[in-house]
């Protein structure tokens, strides 16, 4: 996951940009005070035998709203399907939460960039619609998203935000291609002990052209 | 009792190993099974493969996935306690930050070194690799041929188990019966390239491994090993016993608890803990030989570090195997009246003629394997098949522009999914979201292929190490190394052509390459040490003059000190060098055998 933090992004989303004094109070909410994150990570000789889970090693850090319109995205990007379920129900939230509020620096860079993605996305839901994000409708929010899902057809005033919506849409996809929900959509069926390896099936080699 | 406290070591033993990886492992082994009592010192804890691997966790139950942090640099499962590129405490300092001229050190704190982590590649050196200046006129020709080696690649393969196959291509030598197992079956991804590969005259073989396709033969191969020698046929076969076959998943890296793959901790040192020659004392960071009045060593001093404080250890003969650069410190900081400049350096070579390998990565994207159906592709954890180098008569020919080779390891199929599988794949999908994202996944999931060079580096005057002559410590008080960098335009062209064939065969596939072709060698290589193939720092010669060991990896200036690991190399052939360091440790621990029956040493 390489990329680069762009520090006007950053600074938009400070409380003398143009953009947040604009916001509804109940959009202010989305950009709180920044809370003390976590200095030390798990240290360079963890246990790697137990099961860790989000918040156990460094505080979460989003709020409530926060995390409701975590979730919202979340499940936007990956939705349930015929296959497999949605982001949230694999507990996505907690991983976008755990990965933001963690002292790494890969981390620390996308933390401001998804603090302030939240924050343009309600404040463009309320200059759309009147309504913040988590309150509109499926259509709505879908009319939104396409306009920055594809950074290299965004409109140069909303670059910073499909930005950002490429870093979510990884750290969605992290969380859920992450779990068993996630290895099982795409078929995968390793991770078990063999008794031998056969290699691929003679007739996928036969369709594919391949000795 | 083989794991010792200081309090509870020897007064003294005959050999001290400093280091417990592929060095040290196998010279503690070779020397034990002969009957000699070892005291082994590794500056890390104690660390088990046994009740430490992570052998089939999955990315959900690690923090962020598993990604890599700067606390766990190869991942959060990654075999490395205390170490990486940076260690906790322990700094080096680099003569320039700049990619161009900047090494960086990896080092693990733990027992068994590197070779928990390691990626497991054992290739043999070649004729042409032991003495590649009487081929091309540059570097150092090694003091040793290759049929003074094959023997040990014989014995290295027989105990440690590695697999492959005998194409008999040139300078990629072949093995006798019985010392490889087969290689895996090749993915479909393999064949691909394969088939594709071959349309460009790459050709594709083999890879060798030291991974067990098979259980070893504990009848046949300690017999091979030791004949006439009972006892050393029955640790080495109960040891062997002790390692079960791969199980075909989980990731090498993480180690092995069943002993599938080579760790110093499951092939070496079980046996020679068995034997009852061998005492560990882990914790123990050397940093000092003891020199005696006769120009003899007499010791090591080291600092416990569970105490903090200063110690001595004594043996008739020292083995230093603590990695290239960390011997080559441990010598450079023991200094005395004869030998003002650090020890064994009358030559002025110690630190000198630092070598990695070259690496350069070019990824592409292949629609032909794309949408395949599920199949387990975990096999060996890579390296089913690879390039070796091929371009011997064109090179020497002179129509390439630079010296010395690269091979190729790639690798494609449906890994484990994780945090990256669907990263950034939107130079692919548009910028999908919802349903479609997750079809695209499925669609793009086991298509990707990655390339990665690993070429000769040529040793020069401008890649060494010396004391940091600003002074710098660690936080033990022992003096740091400073790292001079700098690679010559037969590196810088090495990697582009990499780029240029990574491209032509991501083509052949019918792919696309993802990012920048990086033309440009100084772009397109790997700063020195990532590929943390560090070799060289005392040199092997025949003249000790401009060399630090003799071939049997003694010192020039003091007959019973030896160095045993890579810091040997009088030149970095492509392939990977831990193989021939086994190897050569195991040549050199005979020697030593030899002379402590006569009482030479």
């Amino acid at each position: 996951m390489d990329r680069r933090t762009t520090i006007k992004w950053v600074l938009a989303a400070s409380a003398s940009s143009p953009l947040l004094r604009a916001l509804p109070s109940w959009a202010a909410e989305a950009a709180p005070v920044e809370p003390m994150l976590a200095l030390k990570g798990y240290g360079t000789d963890p246990d790697l035998l137990k099961t860790y889970h989000p918040g156990e090693v460094w505080p979460l850090t989003l709020t409530v709203s926060q995390r409701q319109l975590a979730a919202v995205l979340s499940d936007l990007i990956i939705p349930a399907d015929e296959y497999s379920g949605s982001a949230t129900s694999v507990g996505v939230v907690d991983f976008i939460d755990e990965w933001v509020s963690a002292p790494y620096p890969d981390c620390r860079r996308d933390r401001p960039i998804v603090l302030a993605g939240f924050g343009w996305l309600d404040a463009e839901a309320a200059r759309r619609f009147g309504r913040g994000f988590v309150a509109l409708d499926a259509a709505q929010q879908a009319g939104i998203c396409d306009d920055i899902c594809d950074a290299t057809r965004a409109a140069p005033a909303q670059r910073d935000a499909a930005r950002f919506f490429a870093v979510y849409r990884d750290l969605t996809a992290a969380g859920f291609y992450s779990s068993p929900v996630g290895r099982k959509d795409l078929g995968y069926i390793g991770n078990v002990p063999l008794p031998h390896f056969d290699g691929p099936p003679a007739e996928l080699l036969r369709k594919l052209n391949l000795p | 009792m083989p794991f010792v406290t200081p309090d509870k070591q020897q007064s003294a033993y005959d050999v001290i190993v400093v280091g417990s990886g592929a060095a040290g492992g196998q010279s503690a082994y070779t020397l034990c099974m002969d009957g000699a009592k070892v005291l082994m010192l590794e500056a890390g804890r104690k660390y088990s493969a046994e009740n430490e691997t992570p052998m089939f966790q999955t990315p959900d139950m690690a923090p962020l996935g598993g990604v890599p942090t700067p606390d766990k640099v190869f991942g959060f499962y990654d075999a490395t306690v205390d170490g990486g590129w940076q260690v906790p405490g322990e700094p080096y300092v680099r003569m320039t930050e700049a990619a161009a001229g900047s090494f960086w050190w990896w080092r693990a704190r733990m027992l068994g070194g590197r070779t928990s982590h390691w990626g497991r590649i054992s290739l043999r050196n070649g004729p042409y690799d032991f003495k590649p200046r009487r081929r091309d006129g540059l570097g150092f020709d090694w003091p040793i041929a290759y049929e003074d080696l094959a023997p040990y690649y014989d014995k290295v393969e027989l105990l440690i188990g590695v697999y492959g196959g005998n194409e008999g291509l040139e300078n990629t030598p072949t093995s006798p019966p019985g010392c490889l197992l087969p290689p895996p079956a090749p993915l479909v991804s393999d064949l691909l390239v394969k088939q594709r590969a071959a349309r460009l005259g790459i050709p594709l073989i083999p890879g060798r491994r030291a991974v067990l396709t098979r259980a070893l033969d504990h009848k046949r191969n300690p017999a091979r090993l030791y004949p006439g020698n009972a006892s050393a046929q029955k640790l080495t076969a109960e040891a062997m016993r002790s390692r079960s076959a791969c199980l075909w998943a989980t990731p090498c890296n993480r180690g092995c608890s069943v002993r599938a793959n080579y760790q110093s901790i499951t092939v070496h040192l079980p046996p020679a803990l068995a034997s009852g020659n061998l005492d560990i004392t882990t914790d123990a960071m050397v940093y000092e030989v003891t020199l005696g009045r006769d120009g003899r060593a007499t010791g090591v001093n080291f600092i416990d570090r569970t105490t903090g404080r200063q110690r001595h250890a004594s043996a008739r003969v020292v083995v230093l195997a603590a990695s290239a650069c960390e011997s080559a410190r441990i010598l450079l900081n023991s200094k005395s009246g004869q030998f003002p400049q650090g020890l064994a350096n009358s030559s002025g070579k110690v630190g000198r003629y630092l070598m990695d390998t070259v690496g350069s990565s070019v990824r592409g994207q292949v629609p032909l394997l794309e949408s395949l159906p599920p199949m387990n592709e975990d096999a060996a954890d890579g390296h089913q098949l690879y390039v070796p180098w091929w371009l011997y008569k064109e090179q020497l020919a002179g129509k390439l522009g630079f010296a010395r080779g690269y091979h190729i390891e790639f690798r494609g199929g449906r890994e484990m999914p994780g945090p990256t599988t669907a990263a950034g794949i939107e130079w692919l999908t548009g910028g999908s979201y919802g349903v479609k994202f997750k079809q695209d996944v499925r669609r793009y999931y086991g298509s990707f292929i990655g390339f990665d060079g690993r070429g000769e580096m040529i040793p020069n005057e401008n890649s060494y190490c010396e004391i940091d002559p600003g002074g710098a410590k660690d936080k033990w008080g022992i003096p740091v190394l400073r790292f001079h960098w700098q690679w010559s335009e037969h590196e810088l062209r090495q990697a582009a052509h990499m780029q240029r064939t990574f491209v032509d065969i991501i083509e052949a596939m019918g792919g696309r390459v993802h990012g920048e072709v990086l033309t440009d060698g100084a772009k397109a290589i790997a700063p020195g040490g990532f590929i943390i193939h560090e070799v060289g720092g005392a040199i092997m010669g025949s003249d000790a003059g401009n060399s630090v060991t003799n071939q049997w990896c003694q010192t020039w200036d003091v007959p019973n000190l030896f160095i045993t690991d890579g810091a040997v190399f009088a030149s970095n052939a492509d392939k990977n060098p831990t193989l021939t360091i086994m190897a050569i440790a195991w040549r050199a621990a005979d020697h030593i055998l030899e002379r402590l029956r006569r009482r030479e040493l």
